[in-house]
This record gives C-alpha cells, structure tokens and sequence, in this order.
C-alpha cells in the first residue's frame, strides 16, 4: 500500500466516541473480564472464610440463629480431650502418609522412566487411583478391610502367617494404620507422575557427564537427579501435604472417625459437631483452627523443601 | 534407528538385563499389582453371587465360579442410582462449564490484557487454590440455607466453581502465553475488538487446554463428596458418590455387592473419560504444577 494512501486513511478515521475508548482501555476491560471469577471466588470462597471465622465466636446451631459468645467456643476445644486427639490425628496421618507418598511414588517415578514395553499403557494405569472418586475406591477398601470377609486376612490365614482374621478397622492402631494405606495408595500415582514429569525435563547429558566422572547410581541420584527435582518435589509436596491434611471422605467411608475417636481427623469432627450434631459455632471454630496448622505444614513443606536450591 | 532408542532410553543402556530386571520390572509388576488390586476386587466383588461372597472357603476367592448381574440388576432397579447418576452427570457438566466461561474470561484479562495489578490477582487465585473445601463447608452450608437453594443442584453448580476455577484459570493463564502476541496485534490493527480476539484467535488456538481444563474440572465435580453429602439431604437429588454411601448401607446389613457395582459404575463414567483422554490429564496436572 503505497504511503501517501494510508496518510489519507488516518485522516479519515473520526475521533473515537467515549464508549468505544472505554471498550479499549485493558484496565476497564480487565475489569469486565475479571467480574464472573471475582463473583465466584468473592461470594462462595472468600464471603465463607470470614463468615466461618465469625460463626465460630458464635453459638449458631442448625435452625437458630446464633449470638456472639466470644471465645468460648476455643475455650471448651481447649479443654476437649477429642479435639487434642484429632490434632494428633490429622498431624500423625499427613506427616506418616505423605513421608510414605513422597517415598514410594518418587520411587516409582524413577522406575517408571526406564524404557519398559507398554509405556504410555502403564503411565495411564498408574493414574487410575487417582481420577476414581476416593469414595468409590474407598468403598472397596472398606470391603477388604471387612472384619469377617477380609481377603488379605483370610490368605495371611492361608498362608500360615496368623490364626485369627484381623479387626483392621475395629482397634485403634490398625485403624490408622489401615486408613493411612488407603490414603497412601490413592496419592502415590499424583507424587509419581508429577515427580516423572519433573525427570524427563532432565538433560540426559548431565547424567552422561556425572557417568564420565565415575559417579555411582546413588551418586548419580543423589547430586544429579535430586536437587534438579527439588522445586517440583516442593509445590507436589505442597498439594499432596494441603489434601492430606484436609481429607475427609476417606475416614468418613472407613471408619466414621472410630474406634474409640482414633482416626478422627479435624475435618472429619468439624463435621460431625457441626452437621450430624447440629452445633454449626462449634463446627466452624474446628474448621477455623485448621487454618494456622495447614499454614505451617504449607509453609514446612514448600520453604522447607525449597531451601535446598538456594544452597546448591 | 538404534541411536534414536538409545537417546529415547537415556542411561538404559548401562544396565544389564538382570540388573533391569530387579531395577525395574519387579517394582514396576508390584506397583501395578498394588495400584490394581482394589479395582479387580470391586470387579470381582460386582459379579459375584451371595454365597461365594460370605463364605471365602467355597472355592478360590480371587475367582468367580458361578458369575451373576443380580447386583447390578438390584442396583439399577431397586435404588435410585439412575437418578443420582443424573444429578452428578448435570451438577458435573454445569459446574464445569460455569468454571470454563469464568477461567477463560479471567485467564484472558490477566495473562493478555495485562490490567494494572493483574500479577497480585493472579497470585491471589494461586492462594484461593491452597482453601480445602473442609474449611468451608460449614460457612457454606449456613449460606445455602439462606440463600434457599438447600437440597438442590444448584447448591452444588454455584459451589463447586470454587475449587475448580482457580486451577483451570492457572492452567489456562499457561496456556494463554504460549500464543504469540503478533496474532493478536494484527487483529487489533484490523479493528478486531478484544471480545472478537478471544472468541475468533485465542480460544481456537487453546483447544487443547481448553479440553484438559474441562475434563479435569469434570472429573474433580464427579469426584466431590463433602459438599454434596452437607448441602443435599433427599435422597433422590443425591450425587453418586454421597448416594452409594449414605443410601445403600442399611444399618447393620451391608449389601456389598450392590454396593461395589455402585462403587463400579459409578466409577465408569470418568474412568472412559479418562481413557480417551489420558495425554490431556497427564498435561493437566503436571502443567498447573510447573506454573
């Protein structure tokens, strides 16, 4: 196009009316894209977090309006034996389950990044477990769990190792440690799949050069392998310590919280105090006392993990 | 050709084949075993008849001798699992496509639009990701209630938004940057509007992401338990997995093969999703984790 025919072109362009200047401007435009988001988040996320806080100084039972009662719905936690117990609870399950996640699924990444037959086929098995709803898994976990149909008692029986069927889900240390198996085995595929994406961004060649210099495997692992990993062993951590510690369905499906409070984690009480039990002000200051310790694990396990790039 | 293997294989190579063998395929073989076990139990499970169930001793327990449908058959005829099939199916679907129209908007204005302060809100969604819907379910029951949308669908499409937006909007800002700026710049030079941008060039271009954003928001709606169990109380608004637990569980008599052909079928549907679509799960979720 010659020149003088676009000078001509600009001068007939018409001064644009305001509305059209408006529809142009990124921060009015940002604003009107902002808006189905920000209504969503503002009205069912953020409204609920303030509104839990406040519900917790309150008495609020399920069809009454509650009144403001200051602390003592922290005071009478304070004091409650369940509430320590669930605390113990919820720390005991997401440090032993995650520990065992990060272990095995780390594990079982790098096996997965050998060349095997069947690759992609086995990748999208390992998946499995954790695009099932956990309810529905559960469910059969609760069924090999069963006291007087468990298969894994009835071959142990078999097999000679014990005389009598195990009550995984009826005594207290079987229960945790049962509940935590099952934890542990749905959050296995998201730790390895997430940790083999982390290694095949590896170049090869820092491997190659690690094995000139004569570097064992554990070497290899240990100065190549592991501090490249570290920023997505952080945030995978970080995700899997944050779900952990707010898990529910798989306690409520196993054991309700039982035998004997044992596995009661603090989601799982906040909501049979304030559900089943009626008492929304008690419910929402155990759901509200889980926000300081699920920063500290958050912040444990992302800076904690991290630390380690910056010393490198 | 050979070459090709090896640089695919990295280090494989080094190893012998015994070697490879205790390395990799006894581990890789107990995981898969492991991983699978309790799905081939709820299979097995499933089709089993009453009496090879309750009594472990009438022949090889890990099989089935006399194969039958009569769970299946009571689970679709005489429960209303049909109708909480339904329920998930529309909550799922709606939720998700509520999240999508709202992520891309977001994704959009913060990754292209560039607005003053769209680096804090975006980080502020990254926190709104870290809020376990175990906090809020409470808060979020007593608002249900007032807002007199208790004990229907909508309960669940308005809330599930909250967990599902902040990750699709993270997975979509991603995909979002990788389209070049000079598209863009040369439909606006055609006096293109933005909405016209997003529609006509953006969107087609992230299709992709658009696919993986959806069908993870799709199976996370599918999968979600405590909202559906706190804000649904009549058993036929229930959703799969809220239904199967609290319905067929009948005081102390367990009807465990109903309710493992529940566990199962209702497992089917994201299972065949995900079967379709494992490239984009797998993208999914390692991406939102890379940002």
């Amino acid at each position: 196009m010659p020149p003088q025919d676009t000078a001509t072109r600009i001068a007939e362009i018409p001064e644009p009316s305001r509305l059209s200047r408006l529809l142009n401007n990124r921060n009015f435009l940002g604003f009107v894209f902002m808006l189905p988001l920000a209504a969503l988040l503002v009205v069912f996320l953020a409204y609920p977090l303030g509104l839990g806080t406040w519900l917790g100084f309150t008495d609020q039972r399920i069809g009454r309006p509650g009144v403001y009662i200051g602390w003592d719905n922290y005071i009478s936690l304070f004091d409650d034996s369940v509430f320590w117990l669930s605390v113990f609870n919820t720390v005991f399950y997401t440090v032993v389950a995650s520990v065992f996640k990060f272990g095995l699924g780390l594990w079982l990444a790098l096996v997965l990044n050998n060349r095997v037959p069947f690759q992609a086929l086995i990748r999208a098995i390992v998946l499995l477990p954790w695009i099932v709803p956990t309810v529905l898994s559960a469910i059969a976990f609760w069924w090999i769990y069963d006291s007087q149909f468990s298969i894994i008692s009835w071959s142990l029986v078999k097999l000679g190792l014990i005389d009598q069927f195990i009550d995984f889900l009826g005594e207290e240390w079987w229960a945790r440690t049962s509940v935590i198996i099952a934890n542990v085995w749905r959050g296995i595929p998201f730790v390895a799949i997430s940790l083999l994406a982390g290694l095949q961004t590896i170049s090869p060649s820092l491997y190659e050069a690690a094995v000139l210099d004569g570097a064992t495997p554990w070497q290899r692992f240990r100065y190549v392998t592991f501090p490249q990993l570290t920023p997505i062993i952080a945030v995978v951590m970080t995700f899997s310590v944050i779900f952990t510690f707010s898990d529910f369905q798989l306690i409520y499906v196993l054991t309700r919280g039982g035998p004997l409070n044992s596995t009661h984690l603090m989601a799982t009480l906040a909501f049979q105090r304030a559900i089943p039990g009626g008492n929304l002000g008690e419910g929402a200051a155990l759901a509200t006392a889980m926000i300081p310790i699920l920063a500290g694990a958050i912040l444990i396990s992302f800076f904690g993990l991290q630390k380690r790039k910056w010393q490198a | 050709m050979a070459k090709a293997q090896q640089i695919e294989g990295g280090m494989d190579y080094l190893m012998t084949l015994p070697k490879r063998v205790v390395n990799v395929y006894i581990p890789l073989v107990v995981f898969l075993i492991v991983l699978l076990f309790p799905f081939y139990w709820m299979v097995i499970t499933t089709f089993k008849p009453n009496q090879e169930l309750y009594n472990l001793d009438t022949g090889n327990p890990f099989w089935i001798i006399e194969p039958t449908l009569d769970h299946v058959r009571k689970l679709l005829f005489d429960t209303p699992f049909p109708s909480w099939f339904w329920t998930t199916m529309v909550v799922s679907v709606a939720s998700t496509f509520l999240s999508l129209f709202a992520s891309v908007c977001a994704a959009y204005a913060i990754q292209r639009l560039r607005f003053k302060g769209s680096d804090g809100v975006g980080a502020s969604i990254f926190l709104a990701y870290l809020v376990p819907p175990a906090i809020l379910f409470i808060p979020l029951a007593t608002m249900v209630f007032n807002l007199g949308i208790f004990d229907t669908k909508w309960a669940l499409i308005l809330t599930y938004p909250t967990f599902l937006v902040p990750f699709a909007t993270w997975l979509l800002m991603g995909y979002f940057k990788t389209i070049p700026y000079e598209l863009e710049e040369c439909a606006l030079i055609d006096g293109a509007s933005r909405l016209q941008i997003l529609i006509k060039i953006i969107l087609p271009l992230s299709v992709p992401g658009l696919i993986s954003a959806g069908i993870f928001a799709f199976t996370l709606s599918w999968n979600e338990f405590i909202y559906a169990l706190t804000f649904i109380s009549s058993t036929e608004n229930k959703t799969i997995p809220v239904g199967v637990i609290t319905e067929l569980v009948e005081g102390d008599v367990f009807h465990w093969g109903s309710l493992m052909a529940g566990a199962l079928l209702g497992s089917l549907p994201v299972a065949i999703l995900y079967s379709f679509f494992v490239e984009h799960y797998v993208s999914s979720m390692t991406g939102a984790i890379k940002e």
